[in-house]
């Protein structure tokens, strides 16, 4: 099925968010992730499913600045 | 308030806005804005908003000018490489433009210190570089009701995002706890391309001058990300959230505190 990740659409087997952040090698405490614009709790991380069409962003903490 | 003929020439192509106009132009000369950082987003943040006539720049760092910090941070000079960035800075902030008011702050901005210093600002502008010292302005912000502009640059990436407390989401909202520290590479290791300090300093000064003039759209609830590779921006819906520990319905944080290691670092990817 076909997702889109931070705007890109990407071939994915399916399964849950969690399964999807492992394949891409994403710890799941350094990432925080929106799907179809809901800000996940990370508890539920390995209870969401993702359907064809969804639209997932990770956003990675950003430090630096000075 | 009344401007000179000088000031009105120096402020001409801001009053020749509608938006701005004189009264606007007089918004900004009352204005005070605190950036918690002078180096690399501060710097910038720091020549064009005195270079806009603010009234009173606070500017807090407790570290002095590093020869490292030179290719990014455009408020200090070679000659000034050993001397406390708040000197340094205010130096170039004045000689820019002598109207505006420097208050210099030559220490680290702590739970303890925060909200006093806070108090006296407008608005306030994220230039720290370790997590402990964004949460703590996250956190000192709304305690305090400040707007806030939150900026961060890594490698090749950076980020803007405008916070009004209680009105749009915090960055507890997104990231509610600072990375574990295991995880986290230092900024000397992570490196950046020092350009990227002047694009995203400049929209957090966007912002805040928006935020003192009441015009347009702030960028709250959005997080605007800048890929420099590819010259890209990407904006992120964000949205408050219900259960935030600081801003949610049932705070768990009610009172300042540091939250995780300031040298632990502040890289982002995985």
């Amino acid at each position: 099925m076909q997702v889109k990740i931070n705007g890109k659409a990407e071939e994915i087997a399916g399964g849950t968010v969690l399964d999807l952040l492992q394949t891409k090698k994403i710890e799941p405490q350094m990432v925080a992730v929106e799907v179809n614009d809901i800000m996940l709790d990370r508890s539920h991380l390995g209870t969401t499913s993702l359907k064809d069409g969804d639209r997932v962003e990770f956003l990675f903490y950003m430090g630096g600045g000075r | 308030m009344e401007f000179t003929d000088d000031q009105i020439s120096r402020y001409s192509r801001h009053i020749l806005l509608p938006e701005v106009g004189g009264k606007g132009q007089k918004k900004i000369a009352k204005a005070k804005i605190l950036l918690v950082g002078a180096g690399g987003l501060g710097s910038p943040a720091a020549l064009y908003l005195a270079a806009a006539g603010i009234g009173t720049i606070g500017l807090i760092d407790s570290d002095v000018v590093d020869l490292t910090n030179l290719h990014r941070q455009i408020l200090h000079h070679t000659s000034d490489v050993g001397r406390p960035k708040v000197v340094s800075g205010k130096e170039k902030i004045q000689a820019l433009n002598p109207d505006v008011k420097v208050s210099m702050y030559e220490e680290r901005l702590t739970s303890g210190n925060a909200l006093k210093i806070i108090g006296d600002y407008d608005v306030v502008i994220d230039g720290v570089d370790n997590f402990t010292a964004k949460f703590l302005i996250n956190d000192a912000c709304f305690f305090a009701g400040k707007p806030l502009v939150h900026g961060g640059i890594l490698r090749f990436d950076g980020r803007v995002t405008t916070i009004v407390p209680k009105q749009s989401a915090c960055y507890r909202c997104i990231f509610k706890t600072p990375p574990p520290p295991g995880l986290v590479a230092s900024c000397q290791e992570a490196g950046v391309i020092g350009v990227l300090a002047g694009i995203i300093g400049t929209i957090q000064a966007t912002e805040a001058l928006k935020l003192v003039l009441g015009i347009g759209q702030p960028l709250t609830n959005r997080f605007l990300d800048f890929d420099a590779k590819k010259t890209q921006f990407r904006e992120i819906k964000v949205k408050r959230n219900p259960d935030c520990a600081l801003c949610g319905a049932h705070p768990t944080i009610t009172e300042l505190f540091d939250d995780g290691d300031p040298f632990a670092g502040c890289a982002v990817r995985p």
